[in-house]
């Protein structure tokens, strides 16, 4: 029944996962990154980070990801010739330009939820710190984000497994993920309820433990008051 | 130049730590703090009492800049109050403050919480800040608490590691901002003598609160607040036997026969 596997080796079924995971990973590690950054703007005493990290949230959380990801591509690579490193690989050029895509979307969701994050932590945890002199990014670096992050491990685990699905989109520009081979194989073969079950599964595989995990985590980590 | 040096060490030894001239301060329509001159010396313990919101917790916000003041002037040691930014924060790591709500930070322990600022502030090694908080620990009585959590500590507890954390930063004034008001009745006394100890070793504390037997027997003076403004001023014993206005009078029966 699953012979027609066998037909694809470039890439295989578990190769074209092993791009899922990878842009995943690459992607979930950039946007924590960015947008923790953006959230301490929108939390910062400062006009101009403020305003800069609210209008990034609201224009990109509000473009559809397939408009950004395909404009890495037909803008950023093909008008702009931003090459991220590897003008001559395609592959790596293409992948690269997903993960900025990604990461680019995935931040202003990631902003919101540490944001959320900030705010259940209790003013006068801030006050304290800031009454022992403690400068601003100190404050938020060691007590409110450390905090924060733990409050919301619930909420970031929902944006990591979105994540996961939304690398689907880099297909578009022709990064050979799960959903890339999965496209290739219907036009191929004739089992195509079969494809679409094996494709999901696989999500599933590498959604559920994952969602499961940061479940326990976020009970294990949290800040008893 | 040498003048103004000079003039500076004469303001010090004449032992003013903390200088408030004609403050004032605003919540929208409220005027919290009206022109209030308040003068502290080295060493002094000044109890600051008064019905609720009367703005003597604000008085004693405005002292690390926890909050902003409309006009008038605050220095300490010499030195005025700095704006927001770095100035501000080692102006702050001198004045230790512990807050009726013990803010203990919640993710850290004990110990961590009394290291924290001397490593991240004072710069000291690990080390050193352990030895110095272990010892303030003991010094409070919560030093077999070390390792725990705030959240697995009572509230006297709690607001005894909070001393500690603020005496770890060598601070030259302590400000209390009614430590004892979140406390069940029978852990008060065990943060009040921490308080009184404090005191002893010569501390100089601003100290708001409701504990007038505290203000009664650790004070060197009493500073008596309504509607925003200073109404008296006295030596505790002159103070609660003898109060020369009629606001104070009104305050003190209120609260003292029962």
């Amino acid at each position: 029944m699953f012979d027609f596997l066998s037909n694809y080796d470039d890439p295989s079924l578990l190769g074209a996962f092993w791009v899922t995971v990878q842009l995943t990973v690459f992607s979930a590690i950039g946007s924590l990154i960015w947008g923790t950054l953006l959230a301490a703007m929108r939390v910062s005493p400062v006009p101009l980070m403020r305003g800069f990290g609210t209008a990034y949230v609201n224009i990109v959380r509000n473009i559809p990801l397939t408009v950004i990801i395909v404009f890495t591509s037909l803008g950023l690579a093909d008008i702009f010739g931003v090459a991220m490193g590897a003008p001559d690989d395609f592959e790596l050029k293409y992948f690269r330009l997903a993960v900025l895509g990604l990461v680019a979307y995935t931040a202003a969701f990631v902003c919101e939820a540490i944001r959320s994050g900030i705010n259940t932590v209790p003013v006068g945890q801030a006050e304290a710190a800031r009454a022992l002199g403690l400068s601003f990014s100190q404050v938020l670096r060691l007590v409110v984000l450390p905090q924060a992050f733990r409050s919301v491990i619930g909420p970031l685990a929902n944006v990591l497994i979105a994540l996961t699905k939304n690398t689907t989109v880099a297909a578009t520009i022709g990064v050979a993920e799960a959903a890339f081979l999965m496209k290739e194989m219907i036009e191929n073969e004739a089992q195509t309820l079969l494809i679409g079950a094996v494709f999901a599964f696989g999500f599933v595989v590498l959604t559920l433990p994952t969602g499961l995990f940061l479940n326990w985590l976020s009970k294990r980590l949290a800040v008893k008051r | 130049m040498t003048e103004v040096s000079v003039a500076k060490e004469d303001e010090a030894a004449t032992g003013d730590l903390v200088v408030l001239k004609s403050v004032n301060k605003h919540f929208g329509a409220l005027h919290v703090l009206q022109d209030i001159d308040l003068t502290i010396a080295r060493g002094e313990v000044v109890v600051v009492i008064g019905p609720s919101g009367s703005g003597k917790s604000t008085l004693c916000r405005t002292i690390n800049r926890l909050e902003t003041i409309d006009d008038g002037s605050i220095t300490i040691d010499g030195k005025p109050l700095p704006h927001e930014g770095k100035e501000l924060a080692r102006l702050r790591a001198d004045v230790g403050m512990v807050f009726q709500s013990f803010n203990l930070f919640a993710h850290k322990t004990v110990l961590e919480n009394v290291t924290l600022g001397q490593v991240k502030v004072r710069k000291k090694d690990k080390k050193a800040a352990d030895g110095r908080a272990r010892a303030l620990l003991d010094r409070v009585g919560v030093g077999a608490q070390a390792e725990k959590y705030p959240a697995q500590l009572s509230g006297g507890q709690q607001q005894r590691v909070a001393i500690a954390r603020a005496l770890a930063m060598e601070p030259k004034v302590m400000l209390f901002d009614e430590p004892t008001s979140a406390l069940d009745p029978e852990m008060i006394n065990e943060v009040l003598e921490v308080m009184q100890q404090l005191a002893r070793d010569g501390m100089t504390m601003i100290v708001v609160t409701h504990e007038m037997g505290f203000a009664r027997s650790a004070a060197n003076r009493v500073v008596f607040m309504a509607d925003g403004r200073i109404v008296e001023e006295a030596s505790p014993d002159q103070f609660f036997s003898n109060p020369r206005s009629d606001r104070a009078k009104d305050f003190l029966s209120k609260i003292l026969h029962h």
